[in-house]
């Protein structure tokens, strides 16, 4: 797989984890879009040191050649799944304390499924 | 000192995003638990890719950028790049939750 491939694997991962498994649904949510909005303008300086000092170094046969502030434009797609699914688990283990009945929040039992 | 060059891009990461957990209270890292059992998840994941990526000759890292190179041709900072990104991004998510509590999903 070249890095454009397994880019697009990782997004479809991150995807389906926060809207199959985990059923945290961030990408329909205004907090998750916000807070990638500031992650990315960090992204594109942090990235943009690491790729154009440079640190990391690409094969220009695994990726497509577009650059963003330096960095692959694969890597945008890198930082989205990583936000994602960073997130998605964040989020799905605080619901997890907040039902438990002597964890932290609300504790709650025999409530119906949200 | 071009060999501290990437744990010092990784130090300015944590050093920027410090004030939104001490003082937005973002309660991040006050969440260790929490938090190790989403960066071990990601670790894998990430950590696996990048791996391969390697293994592949996708990327490489200067040497002399770096301190440590582990076996797998991935430099130590790198994995380290896997425990402090996603907390940034779980600082900056918390600290957006703090500004705007009413975006806040009641579930979590």
């Amino acid at each position: 797989m070249t890095y454009t491939v397994s880019v697009l694997v990782a997004l479809a991962v991150a995807a389906i984890v926060d809207l199959g498994l985990l059923r945290t649904f961030l990408l329909g949510r205004r907090v998750f879009w916000v807070s990638y909005a500031i992650v990315l303008v960090f992204q594109l300086v942090v990235n943009g040191i690491l790729t154009g000092w440079p640190i990391v170094r690409y094969d220009p046969r695994t990726i497509l050649g577009t650059r963003v502030v330096e960095a692959p434009v694969e890597d945008l797609l890198f930082g989205f799944s990583l936000a994602l699914l960073t997130l998605s688990i964040w989020v799905a283990l605080g619901r997890r304390a907040a039902r438990a009945p002597h964890g932290p929040g609300r504790a709650r039992r025999r409530s119906p499924a949200a | 000192m071009a060999h501290w060059g990437y744990l010092l891009v990784l130090a300015a990461c944590l050093i920027i995003t410090l004030p939104l957990e001490l003082g937005l209270r973002t309660r991040v890292y006050a969440r260790w638990q929490r938090l190790l059992l989403t960066l071990t998840p990601v670790m894998i994941m990430f950590g696996g890719w990048d791996l391969y990526a390697v293994s592949r000759h996708q990327w490489s890292y200067d040497r002399a950028r770096v301190l440590v190179v582990l076996p797998g041709r991935l430099p130590l900072e790198e994995w380290l790049f896997f425990v402090v990104i996603p907390i940034c991004i779980i600082l900056s998510f918390e600290a957006v939750r703090r500004v705007r509590p009413n975006w806040r999903d009641p579930e979590a």
